[in-house]
């Protein structure tokens, strides 16, 4: 293990640090799994004996991205993802860190299912993997989890995955005890009466298919519920998956407020629009549904302004049997984590989003918000970093993909951009040759 | 018989509803006059005639065996003639209200009534329906007022005085009439009062209740002289108000870790019935620091010091 850990120095890079709003050409050394120096000229007669020293010419080095959402099978669903093979895809797009779904079977309820993740990952993983626990046991949304304990177990936030909790009582009662603990409660705003039988994205569109929608307001009104239940409470809240306009609104005045509020979006909501569903696409069937172009444009400009603060991959991988399914029967998810960085380009290079921007979206801000090493280039912190060629154009072939499964709603898309290579805790895990 | 001692203490109300409404001498006069009885109580002849040929009711809407116990041998060490109703398994299944209840009682004539009640404000409603004096065993999350009296006078007693003192009061506030009680007549005698709880067993408002609040225990119990436990209620520690008796003893429970944070000589209390192992430790439990067993011993007094101070104010007394 050591041996592979000699120092490494990235000479001429692009380097981007969105921790400290810096963009310059420089050198960046590491030594012993931490950042040494990042600055200009450090140069091959300025580092130990032994430095391994690659040219990052025309590329970029960013902090390693930190993925705040992704299912990862283990335990329970192996079959989908463990959490070798979740690693694996995560590394191949420059994710550094997974922040895992507690939705495992069992669920992450308890302290012993947190020990059990982390000891897992330790052994089998090779980026780093921190568990969000569930919010309520069983994710049933009745009776709150230990916080206490599973926060000191190693729980990085609170979450029901991709259910809400729909019994306002519940959520406030957590909301209030969360605050004791600083807990983050991430949670996904979907009213489920609301959505109902909705498997897209409600208006024209969906008419059109004959496919029942679901209808945005689903989304805003459970968020709205969730602002005042926050001023009330006063605990740190995270919006797991917003999607549309209106939702943006509510948010700005929250946060306008000074209500400790941020938001994510899915990689999925800022690059595909609900036309994406085409005929019947089920690589396309996500939750919350893909919205329309407006709304995906707003998401887009909010990730620009960080008034929503967090891209995720919401990487859900699902076999061919659940997926090869009439559309209304498939079941919904896409795998991200891989594709995540370079979908995030495809909005950079339309000049939709700033590099600084997106990439802060994927490092920097979860790193703050769940109080993770890593997310900056800072000289002194976890060598958690990624080198990404912008311009590479290729074709996604799905068999490529490390992950398990291969429900990708870019399957023979055409890319600009690659990660080339993948460095965590000073060590490289990945290499694109 | 000993007969009635000349110094008895006057309450000047007809009923004894809440710590709220006593004046500072009034507390420290019931507080006195128990003094006496504790001693009285533990003479061979624990017999008074104060009471003797009165009647009194213990009128409980709510299972109770320590408080009940106690007011049943108060009445009776006064020579009162007492009957205990336990309304659980009466009338009150049979639909009969509050009123109709406190109405029927009020025509069999009896002197006291004691009654407890699982509604704050109930024992006050049927105060207002009867003619004899009503003492409040507790109401709801209101008060209980004679509790209040008991771990006063048992802090006095090892203390010397209660001013001054920092009382830490831990656990299920938002339910609780002993921290109401015990929070307004702390103050009243110049105690600074702290509260220690999970933010969601802390009432709105409750830092303008005259007390700092925590929601760390070591914190709030730093430098106390006395650790008031309260007790948790099993249907609320199991993820509605916290998440599971383990984490709420790892937090919230009193040990020996956690109270060697308050000073050396600390007094830890607790009102009963306790959950051993949820809000305190056996072994601080039955401790060196623990006054439990005095505080149900000092009740009985207090109690008789409640009845005896609204029986000067009786007809024909």
């Amino acid at each position: 293990m050591l041996s592979d850990r000699r120092p490494i120095l990235l000479t001429n890079a692009r380097i981007v640090d969105p921790s400290r709003d810096s963009d310059f050409v420089g050198d960046l050394l590491i030594a012993d799994g931490v950042i040494r120096d990042a600055k200009r000229g450090i140069g091959a007669a300025g580092v130990p004996e032994g430095t391994e020293i690659i040219d990052c010419r025309d590329k970029v080095v960013a902090p390693g991205l930190i993925d705040m959402r992704a299912f990862v099978g283990e335990p329970g669903a192996e079959y989908r993802e463990t959490l070798a093979t979740a690693s694996q895809a995560a590394a191949a797009g420059g994710v550094t860190t997974i922040v895992m779904r507690p939705d495992t079977v069992p669920a992450i309820d308890e302290p012993a299912m947190v020990d059990f993740v982390l000891r897992r990952a330790r052994d089998t993983a090779i980026v780093h993997v921190h568990p969000m626990a569930a919010i309520t046991k069983g994710l049933k949304g009745q009776e709150m989890t230990e916080f206490g304990l599973l926060r000191a177990a190693g729980a990085v936030a609170f979450s029901d995955a991709d259910r809400s909790v729909t019994n306002a009582q519940v959520m406030r009662r957590a909301l209030t005890y969360a605050r004791d603990f600083d807990a983050l409660i991430v949670h996904h705003t979907e009213d489920p009466d609301l959505v109902g039988d909705g498997v897209m994205n409600e208006g024209e569109f969906s008419a059109r298919l004959g496919l029942i929608g679901a209808p945005k307001a689903a989304e805003t009104v459970m968020l709205e519920r969730d602002m005042r239940l926050v001023a009330l409470a006063g605990a740190r809240y995270h919006a797991a998956s917003l999607t549309c306009a209106e939702s943006l609104d509510v948010l700005r005045r929250a946060k306008d407020m000074g209500a400790p509020v941020t938001a994510s979006c899915s990689i999925n909501h800022l690059a595909l629009n609900e036309i994406d569903v085409g005929s019947y696409r089920t690589f396309c069937k996500v939750v919350p549904p893909l919205r329309a172009e407006e709304d995906r444009a707003a998401m887009v400009q909010a990730v620009a302004s960080g008034l929503v603060d967090v891209v995720v991959s919401d990487h859900d991988p699902q076999d061919v049997e659940t997926k090869r399914l009439p559309f209304e029967e498939a079941a919904p998810g896409a795998i991200g984590i891989e594709t995540m960085l370079v979908a995030g380009l495809r909005l950079v290079h339309n000049r939709e989003v700033g590099l600084l921007a997106l990439l802060r979206a994927l490092s920097t801000r979860p790193a703050e918000l769940l109080g993770l090493p890593g997310g900056t280039l800072r000289p002194g912190s976890v060598a958690d970093v990624v080198v990404v060629d912008l311009d590479m154009p290729w074709v996604l072939d799905p068999e490529d993909l490390k992950s398990k499964c291969k429900n990708t709603p870019f399957d023979e898309a055409r890319l600009q951009g690659r990660v080339v290579r993948t460095i965590v805790a000073g060590r490289t895990v990945y290499e694109f040759v | 018989m000993t007969s009635a001692p000349q110094t008895s203490f006057v309450l000047n109300q007809r009923h004894l509803l809440g710590i709220e409404g006593l004046s500072r001498d009034d507390i420290v006069g019931l507080l006195d006059r128990a003094e006496h009885f504790v001693e009285d109580n533990r003479q061979i002849n624990k017999k008074h005639s104060t009471l003797q040929g009165r009647t009194q009711i213990n009128l409980f809407f709510e299972a109770s065996t320590r408080t009940q116990s106690s007011f049943e041998l108060a009445g009776k060490r006064l020579g009162a003639d007492v009957m205990n109703m336990s309304v659980n398994s009466s009338s009150m299944r049979k639909g009969e209200t509050l009123i109709d209840t406190a109405i029927t009682l009020n025509a069999m004539r009896p002197d006291l009534l004691v009654v407890r009640h699982h509604a704050s404000g109930a024992v006050e409603l049927l105060a207002r329906k009867v003619d004899c004096s009503v003492i409040n065993a507790g109401d709801g999350a209101h008060e209980h007022p004679t509790q209040a009296l008991l771990d006063a006078l048992t802090i006095r007693r090892n203390k010397g005085r209660i001013e001054r003192l920092i009382v830490t009061i831990c656990g299920d506030i938002l339910h609780s009439r002993v921290a109401r009680s015990n929070i307004i007549l702390l103050n009243a005698l110049g105690a600074r009062v702290r509260v220690v709880a999970p933010s969601t067993l802390l009432p709105p408002g409750i830092e303008r209740f005259g007390v700092e609040v925590f929601r760390d225990m070591r914190e709030g119990l730093r430098d106390a002289d006395i650790v008031m436990m309260l007790r948790l209620q099993r249907e609320r520690m199991s993820g509605s108000f916290v998440p599971s008796s383990q984490e709420y003893f790892h937090y919230f429970g009193l040990d020996e870790r956690k109270l060697a944070y308050a000073k050396p000589d600390a007094l830890v209390m607790h009102p009963g019935p306790m959950n051993r192992g949820v809000e305190i430790a056996s072994s601080v439990a039955d401790g060196a620091q623990s006054v439990i067993r005095e505080q149900v011993e000092i009740g009985v007094a207090v109690r008789m010091a409640a009845l005896e101070a609204l029986a000067q104010n009786f007809p024909n007394a």
